[in-house]
């Protein structure tokens, strides 16, 4: 009889993990933990200032320190035209400094010793001189008439700007504007953040002369798409490289780039034709790798009396840092910002989209994101409490008149994206109901004239995840389908693996629950490998909350294909024709006798040993999906604060989460994923923050300065579910790993500037110190841009 | 001697100090030759190859890094090796016994506190400390005890379950004995 999807941890089972018992036993394998026979370290030498020419670079005295085996810099990356590699955004980035410094923290030289201790001592003895160049730390500074070029290597290159972008319909949305009632306008600053997972990067790389293959073990959400670039950089056949990502401690999205130190690592196996690690420190880290965020945005929306909104216009400013190295699809220059607000119905908009050079890290990265679209949905439901604000309208009743309505589906937006699946409305009620919002209303009043200030604040969204489709979504020209191969054993037990790679997502978990939803093998009897480019199928990695879309839609798919194999061989062993058989749960049976059928791993075993004449033996596929379009999951985050007047310190009295992320494979995991990312939204509203002074220096270089918050501060969150399934994903589902990052900052943020209504005070830019709310109140007056660096 | 550890001084010995230190480590008296400068994190993780340890930052304040040291929870990236000589470490690979998970981790995985595993071993370490002192703690307690500790993953809410599993089960073992 069919079995019990459940029990066999199908999909919707709670199924705990299975990488679990590697992990809480200390053993899991990460990057750091791998030690190769004869293997070297390797130490970088950073750059101190942010600009500067460089003079020169003496290395004699790191070369004596006993145990060092190689120490290079630029001109010998150059020498062998590797001092510059190309970044997934088609600029290029330096792997070692030749000409010029342009960011503090930048790669200047490398030691690689017998141990790391010895690489940190030699790169300790590394003398370079700089000549300290005039330093930009904002785009205001980098658009100035005669700024100093940042990227003067760049032929061509006359100023520090980026790109110029465009998307929408400028006059139709200047009509709309003259047919406004009411024009409501918000500037503000998304601040730099870091993704910071809690394992930095690293590599170590082994090269084999006498095979002529290079292994590399790295710190990637995209194993392939680095395979991609080292070929490229490398110019090493693509089949002469390996890359292998083991256990990740973490990405979210700082690990999809190329970072010189895994280039620098390569050719320095290849030179000592030993292995060679690489293990970045964490203010290396924090300095270096891929920041995210920092984005100016202003905007302004038509309002009509009656609430509804009659067209925006939106214009960015990002600062890119010195290198232009997002990993964008290469269509959108401010990635997939331009899909903010995607959930309501707005026939107008017009965006413009600037990007500059300044003298930072460079980056932009997708921090748990589907490609900028944190920086859009935050600006989004910060205009929107403030167009209700100027309406005069209640903020929830304004989000509902504006809403894509459920049998409005499929829904063009202005800018060109289609909207397929939701229940906006009724999300928001769940959460106005778990809220219990006309009484947080009431108390709120009544805790006014006690002279408490509480506030409530909104945030609802749908977002593009699961980049795909291919004919739009490209990095470096790659497509961005993915793909999963199964092999059934004879035993009916299988392996399979993925174009994915999970740091933390679960995957080995939830893509067995597809098979077994697919095929009734018990989730239990399927093992799930990824990250390995020798024998993974080609895909394109784990970001944008791209897995489950697109990556387990190949799952599914892979596993159908299996299915209708094995149908033919359930034919055969039953002696019946293929039309006479049915499916259900793990078995093949005779339509008119259910009784007569033969399971699965019947079917299995009979691949091998018993296949009709004229079929290939085994039992194995391949499936390459390309998804039809992206998934639009929806969230509605509501929070409640009370804010002290006299410190400005805030609370979380209460946090409700609705999310619509479709069909869920495995609840307990998606809860998980809306936890965590709920954390990281408070971070963002809270605390976390990098900035830099006017030399250049990056504060927020270690976890005294750039604050994650702990379990201590960490509000509690209630959380709740609506299903609408996507209807082109297999099997329902939609991404979910970053909704409550991209949705959540703005529900906090609105609420602290509820609580302040009364105040005069329009907007405060993140984080939210107490010392910037104080002020606030204080003053009456808007708090803009980063946090000033305080010199105590 | 039980192990020798070779990586980190290879360096000719003619002007690099070594010292012997005996470190009782998960009951286990080791005995190696350490450079003075070398911490107790990478004594465990590339001397002795235990890896369940793990670093995730240089500045104390991540916690990756826990181990119990005489029964305290402290950053072993902050100790110098030597300092630990003639005391008791306890690291996640001496939680389990070879048949019996501890109930922290049976917790942990029971109540999904854990997602990228990074963060986890130093989270039970310093579970166990507060477990050892208090079977019965509050959620604030509990919140308070892993305050030292970063996760980047979890959002803490499932963390804090986990070791509230944990007391339980604990609880109902001690009354039992
Ligand atoms: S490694 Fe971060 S506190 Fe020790
Ligand atoms: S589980 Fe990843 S840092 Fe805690």
């Amino acid at each position: 009889m069919a079995l019990d999807e459940v029990k066999i941890g199908g999909m919707g089972a709670s199924r705990l993990r299975v990488e679990d018992n590697r992990f809480i036993r200390g053993k899991g394998n990460y990057v750091d933990d791998i030690v190769l026979p004869g293997m070297l370290h390797m130490e970088i030498l950073r750059s101190p200032v942010a600009h500067a020419r460089i003079k020169s670079i003496d290395v004699s005295k790191a070369w004596e320190v006993p145990g060092v085996r190689l120490v290079l810099t630029g001109e010998m990356m150059a020498a062998r035209n590797l001092a510059w590699m190309p970044t997934l955004s088609y600029d290029t980035q330096a792997v070692l400094a030749t000409d010029k410094v342009r960011f503090q923290g930048q790669e200047v030289a490398a030691v690689i010793a017998d141990d790391p201790y010895i690489a940190r001592d030699a790169c300790s003895k590394i003398v370079v001189e700089y000549e300290q160049l005039p330093v930009i730390v904002n785009p205001t500074q980098s658009m100035a008439p005669g700024a100093p070029l940042i990227r003067d290597d760049k032929e061509g290159q006359q100023t520090n700007k980026v790109f110029d972008w465009e998307i929408g319909d400028k006059e139709a949305t200047d009509r709309a504007f003259e047919q406004a009632d009411v024009v409501s306008k918000l500037e503000l600053h998304y601040p730099r953040s870091h993704p910071s997972p809690m394992e930095t990067e690293g590599s170590i790389a082994d090269y084999d002369r006498a095979t002529g293959k290079l292994t590399v073990f790295m710190t990637t959400q995209a194993p392939h798409i680095i395979r991609a670039a080292v070929a490229l950089v490398a110019e090493l056949p693509e089949h002469m490289i390996r890359v292998v990502s083991p256990d990740l401690g973490g990405g979210f999205g700082n690990k999809v780039p190329v970072y010189p130190g895994y280039v620098i690592s390569i050719l320095a196996s290849i030179l000592t034709e030993r292995p060679v690690k690489w293990i970045s420190d964490k203010s290396s880290n924090l300095i270096s790798t891929h920041f995210a965020r920092d984005v100016y945005l202003k905007g302004e929306m038509a309002l009509r009396k009656d609430g509804k909104i009659l067209g925006f216009r939106m214009h960015t400013t990002s600062d890119h840092g010195a290198f232009f190295s997002d990993a964008q699809p290469s269509k959108f220059k401010i990635g997939l910002l331009h899909s903010a607000f995607a959930c309501y119905d707005i026939p107008n908009a017009h965006m413009v989209a600037e990007g500059f050079y300044t003298n930072k890290a460079p980056g932009g990265v997708a921090y748990r994101c589907s490609f900028r679209v944190t920086e859009g949905m935050f600006f989004q439901e910060r205009m929107v409490q403030a167009a209700a604000d100027d309406l005069g309208m209640d903020q929830a009743e304004f989000r509902r008149v504006n809403f894509v309505k459920d049998d409005d589906f499929p829904h063009r937006t202005p800018f060109g994206f289609l909207t397929d699946s939701g229940q906006y409305g009724k999300c928001l009620d769940v959460g106005l109901e778990a809220i219990d919002y006309k009484n947080f209303l009431k108390e709120k009043e009544e805790a006014a004239k006690r002279g408490k200030l509480l506030g409530i604040g909104i945030s609802t969204m749908t977002e593009p995840l699961g980049a795909g489709n291919s004919r739009e979504y490209d990095i470096l020209g790659i497509k961005m389908f993915d793909s999963a191969e199964l092999r059934v054993h004879m035993s009916g037990k299988a392996i399979l693996r993925t174009g994915a790679k999970t740091q933390g997502q679960g995957h080995e978990t939830t893509w067995a629950q597809i098979v077994a939803h697919e095929l009734g093998i018990p989730a239990d009897d399927i093992v799930v490998e990824e990250g390995d480019t020798d024998t993974a199928p080609f895909g394109m990695g784990t970001y944008a909350s791209r897995s489950t879309p697109v990556a387990g839609a190949a799952v599914a798919m892979v596993s159908r294909k299996i299915r209708a194999k094995a149908r033919k061989i359930a034919a055969h062993l039953l002696e019946v024709s293929e039309e006479d058989i049915e499916w259900e749960l793990g078995r093949f049976y005779v339509r008119s006798n259910q009784e007569r059928g033969v399971s699965i791993q019947e079917c299995a075993m009979a691949a091998y040993s018993n296949v009709p004449d004229g079929m290939e033996p085994g039992l194995e596929n391949t499936s390459y999906y390309d998804p039809p379009n992206l998934t639009w999951p929806f969230a509605c985050y509501i929070a409640t604060v009370e804010v002290d007047p006299e410190t400005g310190v805030w609370d979380v009295l209460k946090f409700v989460a609705v999310d619509d992320c479709g069909v869920r494979i495995n609840p307990m995991i998606v809860e998980g994923q809306i936890m965590g990312g709920l954390t990281e939204a408070y971070a963002a509203a809270a605390m976390q923050f990098i900035t830099f002074d006017e030399a250049g220096n990056c504060i927020g270089s270690n976890y005294m300065d750039y604050l994650l918050p702990t379990a201590w501060e960490t509000p509690g969150f209630e959380l709740y579910e609506v299903v609408t399934p996507c209807p082109h994903h297999p099997i329902g589902a939609k991404g979910i790993g970053e909704c409550a990052t991209v949705g959540g900052p703005a529900a906090f943020v609105n609420a602290v500037l509820d609580a302040l209504k009364g105040t005069g005070v329009r907007n405060i830019d993140m984080p939210l110190l107490p010392d910037r709310v104080y002020e606030a109140i204080k003053t009456g007056k808007d708090i803009s841009g980063a946090p000033p660096v305080k010199v105590d | 001697m039980s192990s020798l550890y070779e990586e980190v001084s290879t360096a000719p010995a003619s002007d690099v100090p070594v010292r012997r230190v005996t470190i009782n480590i998960n009951g286990e008296n080791r005995t190696v030759d350490v450079e003075p400068r070398l911490l107790l994190a990478h004594l465990l993780r590339q001397g002795l190859k235990m890896t369940g340890t793990h670093t995730g930052c240089d500045t104390t304040n991540c916690g990756a890094c826990t181990v119990l040291f005489d029964g305290r929870p402290i950053k072993s990236c902050t100790m110098l090796a030597v300092q630990a000589d003639g005391h008791a470490v306890q690291t996640v690979e001496g939680l389990a016994t070879a048949s019996e998970l501890h109930p922290i981790q049976e917790g942990f995985k029971a109540e999904h506190g854990l997602q990228c595993g990074f963060c986890t071993p130093g989270m039970m370490l310093a579970a166990k400390a507060l477990l050892e002192e208090n079977l019965n703690p509050t959620e604030d307690e509990v919140r308070w005890a892993l305050s030292g500790n970063l996760c980047r993953c979890t959002g803490y809410q499932n963390i804090v379950k986990a070791v509230l599993w944990a007391a339980e089960k604990m609880r109902a073992q001690a009354g039992q004995e």
